[in-house]
């Protein structure tokens, strides 16, 4: 079914909203993970408003599709995500990494509705996602599973361990999304410990491969929605970190860091014109 | 027979005897198909071990619950949670070295802080495993499983009371760690002997000390007691399958009534069933306290019974610490 321009552009206004509540928890936080977060707010856009069947009044649906966030140091995009969709009250985001707050520093399962695992060391989100998938698999439920992973998170050996598996049992209601933005902490990618040629690994594995410009709401759901026969499918989403604010743009040192209230600011008023611009942000792939 | 087995428990008429000998890992095997029958979301995922981890049974008996996931612990317990997070109640299987010991930070995110319903199985557990050696004797897994919230750690005595285990695990929603070891080992309890998760058990009543065991050291226990009542010494034993949670109650009562306590187990003593003990002994009646256990050291291969017998961790380790004990009342 063609998406109309209408659909397309009420999505990217969802991606400004989600950085624009990541930017406001994680000046309140003091402490958290804003590059990442911001980089893929287009993706959880797509995902979480067009993609997945889910019910925020109903979180524990049994045929509802599961997303887990594998690299899940960037949950300030995903409680985000949750607090737009309905699943709480949005006055809540300001409580990130707060004692008491249902918004951990990194994600526990049951403290929160909506997520589906608990998450920060590495590569464990993948397995979990696979073991739903299989679950779903072995039950002939029609569900299907989602699961982000981040590029520098796929030096762990967990992850291959899991990506076998996957394609050893076919899960075609399986879509792993790998977000493709080059840096890990020590640096690129690809000078911290190489992935390339990532397309053909994953390929190898028995995946389909589609790469996608990660900021393209129309391609993500082009990409999410092509489906080959009984393969499970990866979205190799190149991305940019810190997309949508000027200044944190491809920076390694936003990594891990969140803003201070001036550059918090700063980033709120660069994100408002993006709005009034219709949300569109420049993709850089296409 | 003159001895004080507490009738209640049904034990084997032939303990003292000659007792049949089985490998606890055959009762987790059948106990695991029972599960099964019993639930249909019971599954169960096996890392290339499936005949040694005794997993064939189920997986003839429910070819299609069963997962086999290759040699690969760490992305078993994701799966596993994932699974579990699905409405399964996956049983997932390796050696105890890998299964809590590799894949522990598993266990302990993706399993132990969401309180998903994984059952974890470690098999050929403690230093019997032989002559393999060091690398695959586990010997710290009580230990590493013991620390993590929310988890049940039980280490079961026999054939029997694996089984029974292995069945009654299903029915509590939470996860679970239960080791058991490859060789064969005394039949101590029998069909009706009563089991029940958390309630550590009076095999034997005694006054003057009470050995606290579990796993393959009940046995060597309730030999250890009827040697030392020819020496006049009264030795309650008492069975300690579930490590945690702990019976406080029947270890405090144990302390008062008798005033010293020997644990014993395979296992490392730091961390494993004679810590548990002391921690509850020391906050509630310090009485003193000897340790049957590996003494902080490697094993190595060698035969089983060789090995049990160079370490201590049989009859006369246990009559030793007990006199040791009884010395320091």
């Amino acid at each position: 079914m063609a998406v109309t321009d209408t659909q397309i552009e009420y999505l990217e206004d969802m991606a400004t909203h989600i950085r624009e509540d990541i930017i406001i928890m994680l000046e309140k936080a003091g402490s958290g993970h804003s590059a990442g977060s911001l980089g893929t707010a287009d993706i959880f856009s797509t995902l979480y408003f067009h993609i997945m069947k889910h019910d925020p009044k109903n979180p524990d649906w049994e045929d509802r599709d599961r997303f887990v966030l594998s690299n899940a140091h960037i949950c300030p995009v995903l409680y985000a995500t949750l607090a737009e969709a309905g699943y709480y009250p949005k006055k809540e985001i300001t409580t990130l990494r707060k004692l008491g707050s249902r918004l951990q520093g990194h994600p526990h399962k049951g403290a929160l509705p909506g997520l589906e695992a608990s998450g920060g060391p590495l590569a464990q989100g993948l397995s979990i996602a696979a073991g739903m998938a299989m679950a779903a698999k072995m039950d002939d439920k029609r569900s299907k599973v989602f699961c982000m992973v981040g590029d520098g998170e796929m030096n762990e050996g967990q992850i291959w361990e899991a990506l076998m598996f996957i394609g050893k049992n076919r899960l075609h209601n399986f879509t792993l999304i790998v977000d493709r933005n080059n840096i890990q902490i020590d640096g690129f990618t690809e000078d911290v410990m190489p992935l390339e040629p990532l397309k053909d690994k994953l390929t190898s594995f028995g995946f389909h491969v589609i790469e996608v410009d990660g900021h393209n709401i129309r391609r993500l759901i082009e990409a999410f929605e092509e489906t080959i026969f009984e393969k499970p499918k990866v979205l190799l989403a190149h991305t940019i970190p810190g997309k949508g604010v000027d200044f944190m743009e491809f920076k390694p040192e936003w990594h891990g860091k969140p803003p201070n209230k001036e550059e918090a600011e700063k980033a709120l008023s660069e994100l408002e014109q993006l709005r009034s611009l219709g949300g569109k942000i420049t993709c850089e792939h296409e | 027979m003159s001895n004080n087995l507490n009738k209640k428990f049904h034990l084997a008429e032939n303990i003292f005897d000659s007792p049949d000998q089985v490998p606890a890992r055959n009762g987790y095997g059948e106990g695991v198909v029972e599960a099964g029958e019993a639930d249909k979301n019971v599954v169960v995922l096996c890392c290339d071990l499936t005949e040694s981890t005794r997993n064939a049974k189920f997986k003839e008996t429910f070819p299609n619950r069963f997962v086999e996931v290759g040699i690969a612990e760490q992305n078993m317990a994701g799966l596993a949670a994932g699974m579990a997070f699905s409405g399964k109640i996956p049983y997932m299987s390796s050696y105890a070295t890998f299964n809590p010991g590799r894949n522990w930070d598993q266990i302990r995110v993706s399993i132990c802080y969401s309180m998903a319903n994984v059952k974890i199985m470690g098999a050929h557990a403690g230093i019997s495993v032989g002559p393999d050696g060091a690398t695959h004797q586990a010997m710290e897994d009580i230990a590493i499983t013991r620390c993590l919230p929310n988890l049940t750690v039980i280490v079961p005595c026999d054939y029997w009371e694996t089984k029974k285990a292995a069945i009654e695990i299903a029915r509590i929603e939470r996860p679970v760690y239960m080791r058991f070891g490859r060789g064969k080992i005394p039949v101590i309890t029998t069909d009706n002997t009563p089991f029940q998760i958390g309630r550590a058990d009076t095999y034997r009543e005694g006054n003057d000390v009470t050995v606290i065991a579990c796993g393959s050291l009940v046995y060597e226990a309730l030999i250890a007691a009827e040697k030392l009542s020819g020496d006049g010494i009264s030795v309650r034993v008492i069975n300690c399958h579930t490590v945690k949670p702990i019976d406080e109650k029947a270890i405090i009562k144990a302390a008062k009534e008798t005033g010293a306590i020997v644990s014993a187990e395979e296992h490392q003593v730091h961390g494993g069933l004679g810590s548990a003990v002391a921690e509850v002994v020391a906050a509630n009646s310090p009485v003193p306290m000897e340790y049957v256990a590996l003494m902080d050291r490697f094993g190595e291969s060698g035969e089983p019974n060789e090995l049990m017998k160079k370490f201590g961790l049989d009859s006369k380790g246990i009559i030793k610490a007990v006199k040791k004990v009884l010395k320091r009342k």
